[in-house]
């Protein structure tokens, strides 16, 4: 008698919790970037983002399919290849069914590529990458698969919108290109050579060059060589200590033209640049902040600075991401088969919180978005970069940005 | 021309302030017989502290050069005292690794405190503009203040050590230190001196250097191996060797970046010919190399050379 009451009590909590679980089970993001090492700053700031967005945009929202929370599992990849297929393992073996990864393009291809293996041999758990940052062109290219979607501007699109508007500029003559010695800063040389050469054929390319990555104590020697070919423009794809390092000696040799770059922001570059870098550098990038393009973006950006001090929306389009994947989940009716939800994702339009649509290419998972050409001032900057007063100023926009561009994906559907 | 002239002085500039890095390691490896790898993280300590004196404690640039690396000298000087001396005991080994650990342990409470990013530490604004122009390029104030800066401690070293009595006593207690004990003097306060001051001069070259080059928890990593490879080309224990080993490397790396010489050019040049299709060669990335591209590890290959042909260095004394 006192084991059945003890079956039946038993029976009845697991029944609760398990329908309890089912009803509000989180719908689990993994998030697989560095959070220790060198990298750390960008790796923590990325998933700052992503868990503010899952919270900001889709929880206090409701949630997706009638009240599940989106909830965002940060997994340390320590930058490592070999490290980052264990933690996607470790998270696929936790029954996450998204991975988001953004920080090196060389990661994003071994992920891409595990997780089109993984679903070939899993069908019954497969799961999507969304990738929000690694911008080498080959991830929608030859290395494209069902899988993967991208949600920043590839390194083409950016190089392709930033030579659009410098092509609109009748005073230039002489660019020059450099940049760190590996894969992505020859993908930039390439495509700035290719852009400017079809776009201003009389523009001369007066020096293109790469440099050890970093292994440069100083650059002043490389600006005194830009600066002597009379160059009015310099393309740069640098990030990080090589990227501070460049600009400034090229700045303090006197340059007086512009400075093009990718990454020339946040993680302390836009302070360490402060008035130095005004009206000389420029970034490429997606996601406008200023001018401010509507009262809930600046909400957003408040909402997130007041929570995160030390950080910044340094990547607008996660923001996107989440907001893309929590509305394809609803048309798919479901978090657990990713199929649908990726037929979902693919084709589909959204309206960007920053303002402008976001295009989700089917062909080869390239979203199509508006770039913009900010500016590093501290004139009309309603959201500052790093606490200083600079920011970027967004004042020169590519919409939909290389829509119609080709490419070689062959993309292949379950 | 104009280049050349500009480049003569950026060289200088570099080669200078890897001398006041190199003179106070080379000092204590001849000492002690310890390769400090905690060298670069004193430097990299003098560029933090002289940010937190001058900006955040409010005592000017000047300030900052001043009271950091006495910071920094007084804090190498316990680390020798109370660390490194009691690890010198169980030899070498030890205390090769004990450097090694607090370089590491240096790096990461210079991220605890100060965290990942680079800091805003700038010249000050008296210096911060251009004193003269070579052609189109502007020499900083600021960069002629460091060649000053670091003539001047020069200038005083050498003085100190072929002038004064402690110099004669820090120079006896390099090669004889049992006599120099013998003749009453404390040899291992001298060795904490020197230590201290070692650390302090590297201090001073971080304070300089961290405006110029950037304040960031990886300059000591990114500084650090080049010091090395300057004291083993000048000569180990050597000040001229350290001298014109740091000139030498300066005016190398700053001239190999500045001139686009193609290893194609210089291979046919030599009687190679091109091959039609580079992406077929197994040279490939021979032919395309550029010397910016290998001049950062030029100072690797003359230490290579040096080691084969004079091991000693190239002002260096002794045999070891």
């Amino acid at each position: 008698m006192k084991n059945i009451k003890k079956f039946g009590a038993v029976s009845a909590l697991s029944l609760i919790i398990g329908a309890s679980a089912a009803f509000a089970e989180n719908i689990k993001i993994a998030f697989v970037d560095p959070l220790s090492g060198p990298f750390a700053t960008t790796g923590t700031n990325g998933a700052a983002e992503w868990t503010f967005a899952a919270d900001e945009l889709v929880n206090k929202a409701g949630g997706v399919l009638g009240g599940r929370n989106f909830e965002v599992v940060t997994f340390d990849n320590k930058m490592s290849g070999k490290e980052t297929l264990i933690q996607v393992q470790v998270a696929i073996d936790q029954g996450i069914r998204f991975i988001a990864q953004g920080n090196s393009s060389g990661i994003a291809a071994a992920i891409t590529d595990a997780v089109n293996k993984h679903n070939k041999r899993n069908p019954d758990d497969r799961v999507l990458f969304l990738n929000y940052s690694a911008v080498d062109p080959a991830l929608t290219n030859e290395k494209c698969n069902f899988w993967h979607f991208r949600f920043d501007a590839n390194a083409d699109i950016k190089m392709d919108a930033l030579t659009d508007v410098m092509a609109k500029d009748q005073g230039l003559s002489k660019v020059y290109l450099i940049g760190q010695d590996y894969s992505f800063g020859k993908a930039v040389a390439a495509a700035a050579e290719r852009d400017i050469a079809k776009k201003r054929p009389d523009v001369e390319i007066v020096g293109n060059e790469l440099h050890p990555i970093g292994k440069v104590k100083d650059f002043t020697p490389y600006a005194r060589k830009i600066v002597a070919s009379g160059a009015d423009s310099v393309i740069t794809g640098n990030w990080g200590s090589d990227m501070v390092g460049l600009g400034k000696a090229i700045i303090e040799a006197g340059f007086e033209g512009q400075i093009y770059t990718y990454y020339a922001a946040s993680n302390g570059i836009t302070r360490t640049f402060g008035e130095d870098g005004k009206g000389h550098l420029n970034l490429v990038h997606e996601g406008k902040l200023n001018p401010p393009v509507s009262d809930r973006a600046s909400a957003y950006i408040d909402a997130f600075e007041a929570k995160y001090p030390d950080h910044d929306i340094s990547q607008a389009r996660i923001a996107n991401a989440v907001e893309m994947l929590a509305k394809a989940i609803e048309v798919a009716g479901t978090a657990d088969d990713v199929v649908p939800i990726a037929l979902a994702l693919e084709g589909m339009e959204h309206d960007s919180i920053w303002g402008g649509k976001v295009f989700m290419r089917p062909e080869d998972h390239q979203a199509i978005q508006d770039v913009h050409i900010g500016a590093h001032t501290d004139e009309n900057i309603r959201h500052p970069l790093d606490n200083s007063a600079f920011g970027l100023s967004d004042d020169v926009t590519v919409e939909m940005a290389s829509m119609d561009s080709p490419t070689t994906c062959e993309m292949k559907r379950p | 021309m104009d280049l050349v002239l500009v480049n003569l002085i950026d060289g200088l500039v570099f080669g200078l302030l890897l001398f006041m890095l190199s003179s106070g390691l080379t000092l204590i490896f001849s000492m002690m017989g310890v390769l400090n790898f905690a060298h670069a993280s004193f430097y990299m300590l003098g560029a933090y502290f002289g940010y937190q004196i001058s900006t955040v404690l409010g005592l000017g640039f000047i300030g900052g050069l001043i009271v950091a690396p006495v910071i920094v000298g007084v804090a190498g000087a316990a680390i020798e005292r109370y660390g490194l001396r009691r690890v010198h005991q169980y030899g070498h080994v030890p205390e090769l690794i004990f450097t090694f650990g607090l370089a590491l342990l240096i790096q990461e409470m210079v991220k605890l405190f100060w965290g990942q990013n680079q800091i805003p530490y700038f010249e000050p604004s008296y210096l911060d503009f251009a004193l003269f122009s070579v052609g189109d390029n502007a020499i900083k104030a600021y960069k002629v203040f460091m060649i000053f800066i670091s003539l001047l401690i020069f200038g005083g070293l050498l003085y100190v050590l072929t002038k004064t009595r402690i110099g004669m006593i820090i120079q006896a207690a390099l090669s004889y230190p049992q006599t120099v004990e013998a003749l009453g003097h404390n040899v291992p306060f001298v060795f904490m001196g020197v230590f201290g001051v070692g650390s302090a001069l590297a201090g001073i070259a971080g304070v300089i250097a961290g405006p110029a080059l950037g304040t960031f928890p990886g300059m000591a990593f990114t500084l650090g191996s080049i010091v090395f490879v300057t004291i083993v080309v000048g000569g180990l224990g050597s000040l001229w060797g350290a001298l014109v080993a740091s000139l030498l490397i300066g005016w190398m790396t700053t001239f190999a970046a500045s001139y686009n010489i193609e290893m194609s050019s210089i291979l046919q040049g030599i009687g190679f010919i091109k091959p039609e299709d580079l992406s077929e060669s197994a040279f490939q990335d021979l032919w395309t190399l550029t010397l910016p591209q290998i001049g950062p590890i030029l100072p690797y290959l003359l230490m290579v050379l040096i080691l084969v042909f004079r091991p000693q260095g190239l002002l260096g004394k002794r045999e070891s």
